[in-house]
């Protein structure tokens, strides 16, 4: 395709942080401006519909407690997803992951009998080895029998569902519950402290950045690291240079999963105290964290900034549901955009692009 | 920009050589000429009247043709289907194979282009399969013909045939635009030659009226030694022996079929052969990555067969891989990163499990220094240097290690004249020094020149090994066509 005459494209091999910067910024913006046709097709005034998500997930306590509250597990799993994504392993199974955290974490709260102290950071330990040996079948399937890991990662989430259901219902159903599909509310010892009278349960939050600056330098300072990112960047010369793919896909998925199991502890133990249905504990922050970490350009440290956006988009479909009377999947129609306008703009950030001038 | 202002004319019914290095615009050029690109400024004439080429169809409509270095063919259709790929012929929806067949036959006759039109491309030789490239133009009715490069993967036999049909071309009426950075080819067919520099024309010469050392200074812009300065080095001790060695290709065909040889300290030991003759296996069965079915191979006394890639560089090989963007480098990582690839896990570079910036950029300094590597810093990306610096990043971190066995695949293969000697002379130091050298190369003047023994593979297997020193072309050339040493 040739470009109009008045126009100067220009390729640009490395695209500067600024640059990067301005093409996601515009990105988003490019979202919004889209789901504003949503808004207005509804009858609302896209502005009038902004104003009130940033209130309302901003504007008081309460709604930046639940902003707070959706960004801890996007920010545990969108930090692990950069380590996967930076060895190009594309794990779309953050959300189950998150599921079999949260049913370690359950296993320890409801059934191992530790005393008080011992019983959360028990919780935490099995929840990420849960979520870990979850991510670890994928990343066995795709070094050693070369299976694509989109689909594997993506039908584990299903897999991981059902063994949920299985257990609320079934064996793990709670005694006090009657009719309910609840596993018994977690002993108070095994339930997460909060910030005053907010649902914000800060030891995982704080889990959350110490994850964000650990991957980080993992990633950027340590021999693992700089394995990770020459498997990503380049097979054949990891091949070369004889490291190992095995080795390294298997720590990645390790990691990956072992956060995203982090995330399903802090929802159980945080906020509902017990096992339930799978679509309340995680509410597609699996399927978020995606963009969350992608949004990031993959890097750790950048996933506080963008899990803290998305934690203020997901509280503001809180707005929209209720305010607005207008369906919360509204939400997911940004979610979508954004990715979209993302994907779209990796073009844009390797040309320099302007306008002529004669 | 890589075309700058180039006035070039071509007589009707003259071969007309475009001689330049790497990177001084000729394929530009006739990219614009076949409408992929299109000229900022400037104008085309054919003909006497200017015309514009926004496309490849529009060129084919002018007649121009081109046959391009990497071929454009689909490999699991036949030749003919090849050939007609993209016109509009036949009744409907339907081609008609037969009429095709026989226009292509027909052609094929006039011009010693032999080819089964039903064969599928993929069975072809290379040489085959230019023939394709050569009667799809002609298909086209091409008056014109843009050959670029059209040597480079073929023996000196096919060479011959090529240039033959060349010459049957041009008497009955076409004109004939021939790539090249090669001087020999220049002298041997054209009538007239442009030489580009840096996307200038500089020069456009009779070739009768003109010898090698004046267009390879036109071509450089300064004079070239032509003979490297070798020294004499005392052969060592025996290295390397390949002992029966058999491998299978990536299709899961044997590539390599009992190949055996030895290979000395101080000495060059080159491997000719056309194109995909077990070359590249060789290479990656030496350096483990990929496995060996069969036969031994034996590092200084010590098995080394099917190690795995550390192992093997550990052990003192190093490897320039042909693939020096996709395999022998990280293109995304910095300069820094790329020289520590495979010592990154040895200290001074790692401590514990943390790398230690300082000694990496100690390291990057002393190697750009060492191997004059041209580059904004050592934290620029290697995928923003030219073909010459990356050659030159992968050299010094191969060589760093001081290693005893170097496999070196291609190393000057794209570089530009300089970079090209530099390679040369930094190999013929290590050679120097008592390190065995494995070159592999299709370019036969760097085999003949570099080499003090030359190894000829031909489908996987040894055909011999001669010493360089009065090797003669024909004799190689018979070899590379598969004629074994003895009998030739």
């Amino acid at each position: 395709m040739r470009a109009p005459k008045w126009l100067e494209i220009e390729r640009r091999p490395v695209a500067s942080g600024r640059t990067v910067f301005i093409v996601s910024v515009s990105a988003i913006l490019a979202a919004l401006l889209v789901a504003a046709i949503f808004f207005a097709a509804y009858g609302v005034s896209p502005i009038y519909a902004y104003h009130l998500i940033l209130r309302g997930a901003l504007g008081n306590m309460h709604g930046f407690s639940e902003t707070i509250r959706r960004m801890i597990p996007l920010l545990l799993c969108g930090v692990g997803l950069t380590i996967a994504f930076r060895a190009l392993f594309w794990n779309i199974g953050a959300e189950g992951q998150i599921l079999m955290g949260a049913i370690g974490a359950s296993g320890v709260a409801l059934f191992s009998g530790l005393p008080g102290p011992l019983l959360l950071p028990a919780m935490f330990i099995a929840g990420f080895l849960a979520g870990a040996a979850w991510g670890l079948i994928p990343a066995a399937l795709k070094a050693k029998l070369g299976l694509n890991d989109v689909i594997t990662t993506l039908m584990l989430n299903y897999v991981a569902m059902y063994i949920v259901l299985w257990l609320v219902h079934g064996p793990w159903k709670g005694a006090s519950m009657r009719g309910y599909a609840y596993t018994d509310i977690f002993p108070s010892a095994a339930q997460l402290p909060l910030i005053g009278s907010t649902s914000i349960h800060w030891p995982t939050l704080l889990l959350g950045f110490i994850a964000a600056v650990v991957m980080y330098i993992l990633v950027n300072r340590t021999r693992s690291g700089f394995e990770i990112r020459v498997v990503g960047e380049n097979p054949e010369a990891s091949r070369f240079a004889g490291i190992s793919q095995l080795k390294t896909t298997l720590l990645v998925m390790f990691l990956s999963g072992g956060l995203a199991g982090f995330a399903g502890v802090g929802e159980v133990a945080g906020i509902y105290h017990r096992l339930l249905d799978p679509g309340q504990i995680s509410m597609g922050y699996g399927y978020t964290a995606i963009i969350v970490a992608w949004l990031a350009r993959r890097n750790p440290l950048a996933v506080i900034v963008t899990s803290f956006f998305f934690g203020i988009l997901m509280a503001g479909g809180d707005v929209i549901k209720i305010q607005l009377r207008l369906p919360f999947q509204l939400i997911n129609v940004f979610n979508g955009l954004i990715m979209f306008f993302l994907i779209g703009s990796e073009l844009l950030m390797h040309y320099k692009i302007s306008v002529r001038r004669r | 920009m890589a075309s700058n202002g180039v006035n070039l004319t071509v007589r009707k019914g003259e071969i007309h050589c475009l001689l330049g290095e790497n990177g001084a615009g000729k394929t530009t050029l006739m990219r614009i000429l076949y409408g992929l690109y299109q000229p900022d400024e400037g104008e085309i004439i054919l003909n006497g009247s200017p015309i514009r080429i926004p496309s490849p169809r529009a060129a084919l409509s002018h007649h121009i043709g081109m046959v391009h270095q990497h071929f454009r063919l689909v490999p699991t259709l036949s030749v003919a289907e090849n050939i007609v790929l993209g016109l509009d012929e036949g009744t409907g929806p339907f081609l008609n194979y037969r009429q095709t067949r026989k226009k292509i036959s027909k052609i094929a006759d006039e011009y010693g282009l032999e080819v089964d039109p039903q064969a599928k491309v993929w069975q072809l030789t290379v040489g085959q399969q230019q023939r394709v490239e050569i009667l799809k133009a002609l298909y086209r009715e091409a008056d014109i013909l843009i050959m670029d490069e059209p040597t480079s993967v073929l023996t000196p036999q096919e060479v011959d045939q090529l240039f033959s049909t060349l010459r049957t071309l041009v008497d009955d009426g076409l004109t004939i635009i021939f790539i090249t950075h090669k001087l020999d080819e220049v002298m041997e067919i054209s009538d007239r030659v442009t030489v580009l520099r840096k996307g200038k024309a500089i020069a456009t010469v009779v070739t009768a009226e003109t010898n090698k050392a004046q267009l390879a200074e036109l071509m450089v812009g300064r004079e070239v030694v032509f003979r490297l300065e070798k020294n004499e080095v005392k052969r060592g001790e025996k290295i390397l022996v390949v002992d029966d060695l058999h491998a299978l290709n990536d299709r899961g065909l044997p590539a390599l079929r009992g190949a055996s040889f030895d290979l000395y300290g101080g000495e060059i030991l080159g491997v000719a052969g056309v194109s995909g003759n077990g070359q590249r296996e060789l290479a990656e069965v030496l350096t483990g990555l990929r496995h060996a079915t069969q036969g031994r191979v034996t590092l200084e006394g010590k098995d080394m067969r099917n190690r795995s890639a550390r192992e093997i560089a550990d052990a003192g090989v190093a490897h320039v891989p042909t693939e020096r963007k996709t395999m022998g480098t990280v293109p995304n990582m910095t300069i820094r990163e790329n020289l520590i690839l495979k010592s990154y896990r040895q200290r001074p570079f790692s401590r514990g499990m943390f790398l230690d910036n300082k000694a990496s950029e100690e390291n990057a300094r002393r190697s750009m220094s060492e191997y004059e590597i041209m580059a904004p810093s050592i934290d620029t990306a290697v995928k923003v240097l030219s073909g010459g610096n990356i050659q030159r990043v992968v050299l010094a971190r191969e060589l760093s290690g001081n290693p005893r066995l170097i496999i070196a695949a291609h190393p000057t293969y794209g570089l530009d004249v300089g970079a090209t000697e530099q390679v040369r002379q930094i190999l013929l130091r290590q050679r120097g020094r008592g390190a065995g050298i494995l070159l592999i190369s299709e370019d036969l003047e760097e085999i003949m020149t570099m080499s003090d023994r030359i190894l000829v593979l031909f489908q996987g297997q040894v055909m011999g090994v001669i010493d360089a020193e009065g090797a003669q072309i024909e004799k190689i050339g018979l070899m590379m066509a598969g004629t074994k040493e003895e009998e030739t």
